[in-house]
C-alpha cells in the first residue's frame, strides 16, 4: 500500500460511523458462539489466536472437534469450566461500512446487572432466542432491561433455526410471540433474523437453508441500521468534571459535552445559581476552537467571572436544564443486598456526588408481564419506580433526552459498592407542609421595634420588564437605612414553597394565594415585603390586596412595553414561548390585565432601574411607611 | 482522567514507555491543557529494558515538565532475579508485579493510570475502566463494580484503589492511527532498524546489552527488524521487518495476521497466565 493510498485508507477509517451493540439472551442460547463466527467469518482473528482456539476447542470444545467460537470469547477461567458468560466483554471489529464495539453480556440472572451495564452504552441489542425453546423468563427480562436503559433498535436473532430443521413456522410463532409482549416497550426497529451461529446461516450472508426469509444477513443490518440520535442537535450541556487553573490569568472549565453544541459567543447558564455568561474561548491543546459539539472534551472560558465548581453543568441559556432536588426515577437494583427506603446512599450523576435517598418505592415492575406489584424493597435485579430526595439540588434531564444528563447510580456509603442504575423520568415539586403557630408578640410590638409601617410592595408587570431589578434597589436602600425587609420573587417561590405548581389558570390562583399568604405572615411579622410576580390578573392581584389588607398594600405596575422586555428576554423565555415550547406565557398566549388604579406606576421613561426604585422610595416616605 | 485527578487523593500514571503509554500521556497533556496533568509519571523498572526506552523515559518527562518516579525491586535485584536464569514467571512476578505493589505502597497511590486495551488480551477484554483493587491489590473478576454509561464509581476506602485504563476501548490499530494524526513521539524501536539479534526459541532477541549470554550454537546476527510491543528486552521478540516510517507501520499493521501480543513471552508460559497475574496484582 502507498502513502497516499494509506492516507485516503485512515482517512475512511476516521469518517466510519462507529456502532456499540450488545448481545444478550439466556444461557446456552449461543451469544458468545455469535460473537465468536462474526469475528471468525469476517477474518478478523490472528493466527496466533485462531491456533489457540483450535487447540482449545479440542480441549474444552462442546462442539465435537469443531471449532468452538465461545471459547473465544468466554475469557475468564470460570467461565470457560462452567461454559457460561459472567461478565461482561467488550469485542472490536471493523467491517468496511463500520466499525463495532459489541459488548458480550451474561445471560444468567444473576449476572443481569451486567447485562444492564452492558445495554448503557450500546444504541442497539441482539437478543439471542433458542429457536427450540421460545421466548423466557429472561428474554422477557433482557428486553424489557434493553427498552429501560434507551435502546431502541433491536436484533431479535432466532438461533439454532438448524436444529428445527430451518422451519418458517416456529421462526413465524417465536416472532409474534416476542411482538405481543415487546410492544409497549417501544422499539424504534424491531428486526427478527432466523440465523444459526454455529453454522454461519444468516450471519454474514444470506442462507440457502433458509429460502423463506427474504430479509438481510445479520452483519449488513448492523452495518446499515440508522441509529442516529441527533445528540448533537439538543440543547447544549457540558457538566463541569475540572476547573482548569495553571495559574491566576487562566480560568476554564473542562468537561465532555453532552449534548449539543457550543459556539464562541453563546450565552450559558449556570442552571443551579443562576447564572449567567458568554463563552469567550473553546481552548483545546490544538488551538482554540469556534464551534464543538457533543462529545467533545473541552475547556471552556467564560466572558464574566462566575463562580462554577466540579458539578456545575454549562447549559444554553435559553434551553436550561430542570434544577431540583427530588425526582421520580426508574431504578435497577444491582446489590445483594436488598433497598432500604429511607437509608442514605451517595448518588452520582454526571460529575455530581450527593447523598440520596429513596423516600417512596411506588412499585415494582415485573419483567415478564411488565405488570406493577406493590413493593417495600428491592432486592439483586429487580426494576422499580421510585422518589428520591437529594441533599442539593443539581440539573438534570430527563433520562428519554439524553444518557449523561438522566443516568445515575446509587452508591452504597459503607461498602462503596454500586448498588443501583437509576433514569430519571422527572423532577418533582411537592408542597412543604406548613403548620400554623399561635403567637403573643403581635404585628404593632415588632413594627414598633424597627420603626418602620410593615407594608408590601406588590411589583406587577412582564417577565423582562424589571420588577426584580428594581426591587433588589428597593431592598438594598431599604437595608443600608437599617429598615428590615425580605423579597419573594417570582421564580424563586416557584423552586420551593410552590414548586408544586404549574401554569394552568388554577395553579396560577394557587400560587399568587401562596404568595399573598406568605407576604401577610410577613407583614405580620413587622417587615417590609417587597413582592416581585408577573400575576398578570387583575381578580388574582385583587384577592391579594384583600388578604393583606387596605393600607398595607401597595401595587407597583412595572409598566415595560412588551417589545422592549421581548428584545431584552434575559431567560431566554420569549424565544421558547414564541417557539411554541411554553404554553400559556404571558404576554405571547396568556395575556396581561394591566392596573387600572396602581398606587404607583414605573415607566421606563421615568428613566433606568435606579431611577425607577428613587421614586418607590419616595412613595414610601411620603407615606409614612418609613421615617 | 479529569475524573481521577478531581475524584482521588493521589493519582499515579503508570508509563510504561510503550506506544499506549505514550497515547495515554499525550491524552492526558490535552485533557489539563493549558494547565499540566496533576499527577506523577512512575515507571517500574525491571531494569532489563531496552536502553533506549530508559533515554526515551527520561528526555519526555523533561521534555513536558513532569515528576518522573522511576521504581526498581531493590530485593529482586540483591536477590539475583533477572530473566535468563530466574525464568520469565519469576522475573515478572518479582520484578514488576512485586515492584508495583511495592511502589503503590511506598507512595499511597489510590488510583494508577494504566494503557491497557481490552482487544490485547481474553480477561483484558473483562477489565472496567475503572478497576477496583483491595488492599493487597487484588482483582476479583466476579465482584467487579457495573460500569454505566459514562459514570464511574470513584469510591474507595483507605487502602484500597483503582486501576484506570482510559484506553480501554482502543484498538492497536486506533493507537497506530492516533500516533500518526498526533504526531506523538514514540520509542525509536518500533521503526525498522539493523539491530543485533539472536534466534532463541523460534524468537528473535535481541541482544542488548553485555548481560545477555549466548548459548551454544547461537549467533548474532545484524538484521533489519522492529518492534510491535515493548517491555524487557531479553522477553520481547523483535519482527523482520522494513517499516521505518508511522506510514509503513500502520501499512504492515493493516496486513499483520497474528496479534501484537504473539512476541511477548510472558502470556504463553500457561494458559490464563494473565488473568492469574492480574489476581495476584499484575497491571
Amino acid at each position: 500500500m502507498g502513502t497516499a493510498n494509506l492516507r485516503e485508507f485512515l482517512a475512511a477509517q476516521e469518517k466510519k460511523s462507529l456502532l456499540r451493540f450488545l448481545t444478550c439472551g439466556s444461557v446456552d442460547d449461543g451469544k458468545s458462539t455469535l460473537i465468536g463466527r462474526l469475528l471468525y467469518d469476517s477474518k478478523l482473528l490472528f493466527e496466533d489466536h485462531l491456533a489457540a482456539l483450535k487447540k482449545d476447542s479440542k480441549q474444552h470444545g462442546t462442539t465435537g472437534g469443531d471449532i468452538d467460537f465461545a471459547l473465544l470469547v468466554d475469557g475468564l477461567e470460570a467461565e470457560r469450566e462452567q461454559g457460561i458468560t459472567i461478565d461482561v466483554a467488550y469485542r472490536f471489529f471493523t467491517t468496511d461500512k463500520r466499525k463495532f464495539i459489541v459488548a458480550d453480556t451474561p445471560g444468567h440472572e444473576q449476572y443481569t446487572r451486567n447485562m444492564a451495564t452492558g445495554a448503557s452504552n450500546s444504541e442497539l441489542a441482539v437478543i439471542l432466542i433458542d429457536a427450540r425453546k421460545g421466548v423466557l423468563v429472561q428474554t422477557r427480562r433482557h428486553a424489557a432491561i434493553c427498552s429501560l436503559l434507551g435502546i431502541r433498535h433491536v436484533v431479535l436473532a432466532v438461533n439454532k433455526i438448524d436444529l428445527m430443521e430451518f422451519r418458517q413456522d416456529v421462526f413465524d410463532a417465536i416472532v409474534a410471540d416476542f411482538k405481543r409482549f415487546a410492544e409497549p416497550l417501544g422499539f424504534t426497529s424491531l428486526v427478527p433474523i432466523p440465523i444459526s451461529a454455529r453454522f454461519g446461516d444468516n450471519v454474514i450472508a444470506r442462507s440457502d437453508n433458509t429460502p423463506w426469509y427474504d430479509g438481510v444477513a445479520l452483519l449488513e443490518h448492523l452495518e446499515t441500521v440508522d441509529v442516529d440520535t441527533a445528540l448533537a442537535d439538543q440543547p447544549f450541556r457540558l457538566p463541569v468534571q475540572w476547573v482548569n487553573r495553571p495559574n491566576l490569568d487562566f480560568r476554564g472549565f473542562s468537561g465532555t459535552i453532552a449534548a449539543g453544541r457550543v459556539r464562541v459567543g453563546d450565552r450559558i447558564a449556570v442552571p443551579k445559581t443562576g447564572s449567567v455568561s458568554a463563552v469567550a474561548r473553546i481552548v483545546t491543546m490544538d488551538g482554540d476552537l469556534g464551534e464543538a459539539v457533543a462529545g467533545q472534551a473541552v475547556t471552556l472560558t467564560l466572558a464574566d467571572e462566575v463562580d462554577i465548581s466540579r458539578g456545575d453543568v454549562l447549559a444554553a441559556a435559553e434551553a436550561r436544564p430542570d434544577v431540583s432536588d427530588q425526582f421520580a426515577a426508574h431504578l435497577i437494583w444491582m446489590s445483594e443486598e436488598p433497598l432500604l427506603p429511607g437509608r442514605p446512599y451517595l448518588l452520582k450523576l454526571g460529575t455530581n456526588l450527593v447523598p440520596a435517598q429513596v423516600t417512596d418505592l411506588k412499585y415494582k415492575v415485573d419483567v415478564n408481564t411488565l405488570e406493577h406489584l406493590a413493593a417495600k424493597t428491592m432486592r439483586l435485579n429487580e426494576i422499580g419506580i421510585c422518589n428520591l430526595s437529594l441533599s442539593a439540588r443539581i440539573a438534570f434531564d430527563p433520562y428519554c433526552d439524553g444518557r449523561d444528563m438522566g443516568g445515575f447510580i446509587l452508591i452504597d456509603r459503607f461498602s462503596n459498592a454500586t448498588v443501583a442504575a437509576g433514569m430519571i423520568d422527572f423532577g418533582l415539586r411537592r408542597a412543604t407542609n406548613v403548620h400554623w403557630q399561635a403567637l403573643d408578640v403581635n404585628r404593632d410590638a415588632r413594627a414598633a421595634l424597627k420603626h418602620q409601617k410593615p407594608v408590601v410592595l406588590w411589583f406587577t408587570g412582564l417577565s423582562g420588564s424589571g420588577k426584580s431589578t428594581i426591587a433588589n434597589i428597593v431592598e438594598k436602600r431599604l437595608h443600608t437605612e437599617g429598615r428590615h425587609t425580605y423579597i419573594l420573587d417570582g421564580d424563586n417561590v416557584r423552586h420551593g414553597l410552590n414548586r408544586d405548581l404549574g401554569f394552568t389558570d388554577a395553579d396560577r390562583v394557587e400560587n399568587i394565594r401562596r404568595v399573598a399568604e406568605t407576604a401577610k405572615l410577613f407583614v405580620d411579622a413587622g417587615l417590609i415585603v417587597l413582592v416581585s410576580f408577573i400575576s398578570p390578573f387583575k381578580s388574582e392581584r385583587r384577592m391579594a390586596r384583600e388578604l393583606v389588607g387596605e393600607g398595607e398594600f401597595v401595587e407597583v405596575f412595572v409598566d415595560t412595553p412588551l417589545e422592549v422586555c421581548m428584545a431584552r428576554d434575559v431567560k431566554g423565555l420569549y424565544a421558547k414561548a414564541k417557539a411554541g415550547k411554553i404554553k400559556n406565557f404571558t404576554g405571547i398566549d396568556s395575556p396581561y390585565e394591566a392596573p387600572e388604579h396602581p398606587e404607583l406606576t414605573l415607566t421606563t421613561a421615568a428613566g433606568d432601574p435606579e431611577r425607577q426604585a428613587e421614586r418607590v422610595l419616595g412613595f414610601l416616605r411620603q407615606g409614612g411607611y418609613v421615617a | 482522567m479529569r475524573e481521577v485527578a478531581a475524584s482521588f487523593e493521589n493519582p499515579v500514571m503508570l508509563y510504561s514507555i510503550g506506544k499506549d503509554s505514550s497515547v495515554m500521556l499525550h491524552l492526558a497533556m490535552k485533557a489539563f491543557y493549558p494547565g499540566k496533568p496533576p499527577f506523577p509519571l512512575m515507571h517500574v523498572d525491571t531494569t532489563w529494558k531496552f536502553r533506549e526506552m530508559i533515554s526515551f523515559r527520561d528526555q519526555t518527562a523533561a521534555r513536558l515538565g513532569l515528576k518522573l518516579i522511576v521504581h526498581v525491586n531493590q530485593d529482586g535485584v540483591a536477590r539475583g532475579i533477572n530473566p535468563f536464569d530466574s525464568g520469565s514467571a519469576l522475573h515478572t512476578q518479582v520484578m514488576k508485579t512485586e515492584a508495583l505493589k511495592q511502589a503503590l505502597d511506598l507512595y499511597g497511590f489510590d488510583a494508577a493510570f494504566g494503557g491497557a486495551r481490552r482487544d490485547e488480551e481474553k480477561s483484558r477484554a473483562k477489565e472496567r475502566i475503572f478497576s477496583f483493587r483491595t488492599a493487597a491489590h487484588a482483582w476479583d473478576p466476579k465482584n467487579q463494580r457495573p460500569e454505566l454509561w459514562r459514570t464511574y464509581n470513584t469510591r474507595v476506602n483507605k487502602g484500597e484503589s483503582i486501576r484506570v485504563f482510559p484506553l480501554s476501548n482502543w484498538t492497536e490499530l486506533d493507537i497506530w492511527q492516533y500516533v500518526m494524526v498526533e504526531n506523538i513521539p514514540i520509542v525509536p524501536l518500533y521503526f525498522a532498524k539493523v539491530r543485533p539479534v539472536v534466534e532463541r526459541d523460534g524468537t528473535l532477541i535481541m541482544v542488548d546489552d553485555d548481560r545477555m549470554k549466548l548459548r551454544d550454537g547461537e549467533v548474532v546476527e545484524n538484521k533489519l527488524v522492529r518492534f510491535r510491543t515493548l517491555g524487557c528486552y531479553p522477553l520481547t521478540g523483535a519482527i523482520e521487518s522494513d517499516a521505518a516510517t508511522l506510514e509503513a507501520i500502520v501499512a504492515e499493521m493493516l496486513t499483520a495476521r497474528t496479534s501484537e501480543r504473539q512476541g511477548r513471552l510472558i502470556d504463553s508460559d500457561e494458559k490464563a497466565s494473565m488473568e492469574r497475574k492480574k489476581k495476584e496484582g499484575y497491571f
